[in-house]
């Protein structure tokens, strides 16, 4: 009976060993840092990494479209819209045309007035672009694709 | 999910943690909110709670304070039914409560989060370790007591009482002189683990450098001091409102002018006055650091003290000034101060106290999250009350006050084992 | 003896790789292990923002939370945009309505009329993760769910995240958050997705207007790279000492 005094620390180290033996089972094996990584800024799972590699594109760019709608790009790269590009307005493509199969297009008077709302900040090209100082006062019930082609903006061409 | 998916889902499926409760005001960062709401003021103030209950107990078994002797063991096992509740606000807190272990899994120590799990298992232990000295002999007494005795209760009881004495039956005066001894030294290491448990709660709010009104050295330092302070308070209130408890029943079965009613009731005053001089000693530490850090922040008014000080001085001024430094600090001050102590007076005063802590918690945690990190912009926090679902269940009133309710079951379970207000012991 | 000293310096090497893992990552990898997982090295992104381009269009906004999946009616965002008028009375307005998802379409900020003719500056500033050298977001993970890539991006596992929030607490510009529907912290990824393929970021890709652009800081020849070493560049809160890698051309002292 000499001993009593020592087993509450034999208790604390069998439920040691019973976490380290579980922690081993559940722990993801490649848990720890990368070669040339430091534990402070690098202890993570490492396949972390490939579910980030792996996550879907969406926006696909200009090139994409251009592989079957050459005019269209064509016609646009002409225009003062040049900068923008497809999928501002006609979302993104993802893996068009499989998924989805058609486009919704963004045809709202607010996706043009994002930049041709007039604001008078005279240290930002803002101020340069065209654009309504109330839009209110311009058709306000009608979308501008309605008479205005995106593709060719050019007021004079209309 | 796809893109679709996600965008038709819309916002009134969509539930942003935080939003619920969080208005804004001016500019503030499009994703701040009060991320850290009512459940992270429980936490620091709960593992306050358990931290001073143990230093409390510890200053008898440790330093020999004998003035203490009656409460310490009743704050001692206080301290066990506080434990578990310690862990509780975090996990109503967790977006992902379910892999809460992964702190102890896979601990990245860089973060004093990660400190949790092996700072409060350590205390744990230390704390049932303690316990086991302090009750083994009462232990071996049950077993021999309730050795063949018919009934289910009973089967039950001594079964309970046979595992915990883990074996060892000895109760010889050698056996008991070691108990005693090995109860020094746990209560020994358990102070500095106590304070580690709480000061690294601090540190967790100190060592934000994105955050102005925590980021400072002194925060551990205060919530070690403020977490004695509620501790002690909180043992003196339940010691009162029990021995009232036991005061009144004796009245009822014995009547007024009994023996025994006198004996509890001088007994009760005699605790209760030497214990509120402890009390007294650790507030004037909290109070000074925290005026201390006050003063400190406004004399070197760096950038971020012009918003501080409109949250300070304007809008959390009551919040700061009149409850928690007012009625949470003077008003017990001097109501402990002024000589011929009564209990009624002391019961309010540690009210006053425990109250005047929780709402420097709430003024830490709420009040480091009024402002935006633009300094531009306040956020202002409304605790829901009535729950419409589970985010404003475990992150309002109600989530509080089941984390409050808690450590009084659990002590009520607790003391049918480990009797800690009647039993007399024999090693002690 | 020659035979025995390969093998003495094969040895010698495991051992010493062996011992430049931290002990406190628990597991040791294997040479292998630790080779496939390893980052390109000769990568580092950085960010380079042209806030005198920046329109307030808030199509990066969009496709940002478009190509993300993050949810497109609550306020929060993996990038914003934020619109400062400054008076000439000294007086900063400042907002940045639902991040500038829908861009700036009135000159009216939170229903204050402006005047123009008191406007001193006006300008558009986007903001998105700055992927510090020295995250403090990372730092304070208490799980070792997000970390920093050997190219310098700051990921979320997202199956390993409790959703304690201390990395949102502790990023001093406010870019993380909580993702309402996997209930775990998220941030700006520079999107580690595209990147890798070689694609710009879907912010760079449909900016209209040249304002951000991505580079890497190792490849002394990158245009961005150029940028940053031979022009007047700036970061924002440098005082935080995390080292942001988001860099800002025409930036203004009243830029929070």
């Amino acid at each position: 009976m000499k001993n009593h005094v020592l087993r509450p620390l034999w208790i604390v180290l069998a439920a040691i060993a019973v976490f380290m033996v579980v922690r081993h089972f559940i722990v993801p094996a490649d848990f720890g840092v990368e070669e040339g990584g430091n534990f402070t800024y690098n202890y993570h799972r490492l396949s972390a990494n490939d579910d980030w590699k792996n996550f879907k594109v969406k926006y696909r760019g200009r090139e994409y479209c251009q592989e079957c709608h050459e005019e269209n790009v064509e016609s646009i790269l002409q225009s003062p819209h040049a900068i923008i590009q497809c999928e501002n307005c006609h979302g993104p493509a993802i893996d068009h045309p499989d998924n989805p199969e058609a486009l919704a297009i963004d045809t709202s008077r607010g996706q043009c007035l994002r930049c041709h709302t007039y604001l008078p900040y005279p240290t930002s090209q803002r101020s340069e672009i065209p654009g309504f100082e109330d839009p209110e006062d311009h058709n306000p019930d009608e979308n501008c694709v309605d008479c205005h082609n995106p593709h060719n903006p050019d007021l004079e061409n209309m | 999910m796809s893109v679709e998916q996600v965008v038709a889902q819309g916002a009134e499926h969509i539930a942003v943690h935080g939003m619920d409760w969080t208005t804004k005001e001016l500019f503030t960062y499009p994703n701040e909110f009060i991320y850290w709401s009512i459940q992270i003021v429980m936490y620091p103030y709960m593992t306050g709670l358990v931290a001073g209950a143990f230093v409390l107990s510890s200053l008898y078994h440790v330093f020999g304070q004998k003035d203490l002797k009656t409460i310490a063991r009743f704050s001692l096992v206080f301290s066990l039914a506080l434990l578990p509740v310690a862990m509780m606000p975090l996990l109503l807190h967790l977006q992902q409560p379910l892999r809460n272990m992964n702190v102890m899994l896979t601990p990245h120590f860089t973060s004093a989060i990660a400190a949790f799990g092996i700072v409060f298992s350590t205390y744990a232990a230390i704390v049932l370790t303690e316990i086991w000295f302090v009750y083994r002999v009462f232990f071996v007494d049950q077993v021999n007591a309730l050795k063949g005795k018919e009934g289910t209760r009973d089967r039950f009881m001594y079964y309970l009482y046979l595992v915990l004495t883990l074996g060892a039956f000895d109760t010889g005066d050698a056996a008991v002189a070691k108990d005693k001894k090995a109860v020094t030294i746990m209560a020994g290491i358990g102070i500095p683990v106590a304070c580690f448990l709480h000061g690294y709660a601090g540190f967790i709010f100190g060592s934000v450098k994105a955050n102005a009104l925590w980021m400072s050295p002194l925060i551990p330092v205060i919530f070690i001091m403020s977490a004695i302070v509620s501790g002690i308070a909180l043992c003196m209130l339940t010691y009162i409102i029990i021995m009232e408890w036991k005061k009144w029943s004796a009245i009822i079965a014995k009547g007024k002018g009994d023996e025994t009613v006198q004996l509890i009731a001088g007994a009760e005053l005699d605790v209760i006055t030497k214990t509120s001089r402890y009390l007294l000693g650790f507030m004037v530490a909290a109070i000074t650091l925290e005026l201390l850090d006050l003063i400190f922040r406004g004399y070197t008014a760096m950038k971020s003290w012009d918003i501080l000080r409109s949250v300070m001085y304007g809008k959390d001024f009551v919040n700061i000034f009149v409850l928690q430094y007012g009625l949470g600090n003077l008003v017990p001050f001097l109501m402990l101060l002024i000589p011929g102590t009564t209990i009624r007076r002391v019961f309010f005063a540690t009210i006053l106290v425990l109250f005047g802590v929780f709402m420097m918690r709430w003024n830490v945690v709420i009040g480091g999250q009024a402002f935006s990190l633009s300094f531009a912009g306040y956020m202002h926090y409304h605790l829901p009350i009535i729950p419409h679902n589970l985010e404003t269940y475990k992150e309002g009133l109600f989530g509080a006050l089941t984390v409050i309710a808690t450590p009084f079951v659990l002590f009520w379970i607790i003391n049918k084992v480990t009797p800690s207000l009647e039993y007399k012991f024999n090693n002690e | 003896m020659s035979c025995s000293r390969r093998d003495l310096l094969k040895n010698t090497f495991k051992t010493t790789l062996a011992a430049t893992l931290p002990l406190s990552a628990f597991k040791m990898l294997s040479p292998a292990e630790v080779k496939a997982y390893t980052g390109d090295s000769s990568i580092r992104w950085v960010f380079l923002v042209d806030t005198r381009k920046c329109v307030g269009c808030g199509l990066c906004v969009k496709a940002c939370k478009n190509e993300n999946e993050i949810p497109w009616d609550p306020p929060i965002s993996r990038t914003w945009v934020e619109r400062y008028v400054l008076m000439r009375n000294g007086r900063a307005h400042i907002d940045s309505p639902m991040a500038g998802r829908d861009g700036f379409t009135d000159s009216k900020i939170r229903e204050n009329e402006i005047p123009p003719d008191q406007i001193s500056k006006g300008f558009f500033v986007p903001k998105l993760c700055n992927q510090c050298e020295k995250p403090t977001c990372v730092q304070v993970c208490p799980v070792g769910a997000t970390y920093q890539t050997q190219d310098g991006i700051v990921l979320v596992d997202r199956t390993w995240c409790i959703g304690c929030g201390y990395c949102i607490m502790a990023c001093p510009y406010g870019m993380r958050f909580f993702h309402p529907v996997y209930k775990v912290a998220e941030k700006c990824t520079f999107c580690y997705h595209r990147i890798k393929k070689g694609m710009k970021t879907a912010c760079v890709q449909n900016c209209p207007f040249g304002a951000r652009r991505i580079g890497n800081m190792k490849n002394p020849n990158d245009p961005v790279t150029k940028l940053i070493m031979n022009e007047r560049v700036a970061v924002l809160k440098d005082e935080y000492g995390t080292k942001p890698q988001v860099y800002y051309i025409g930036l203004d002292t009243n830029v929070r």
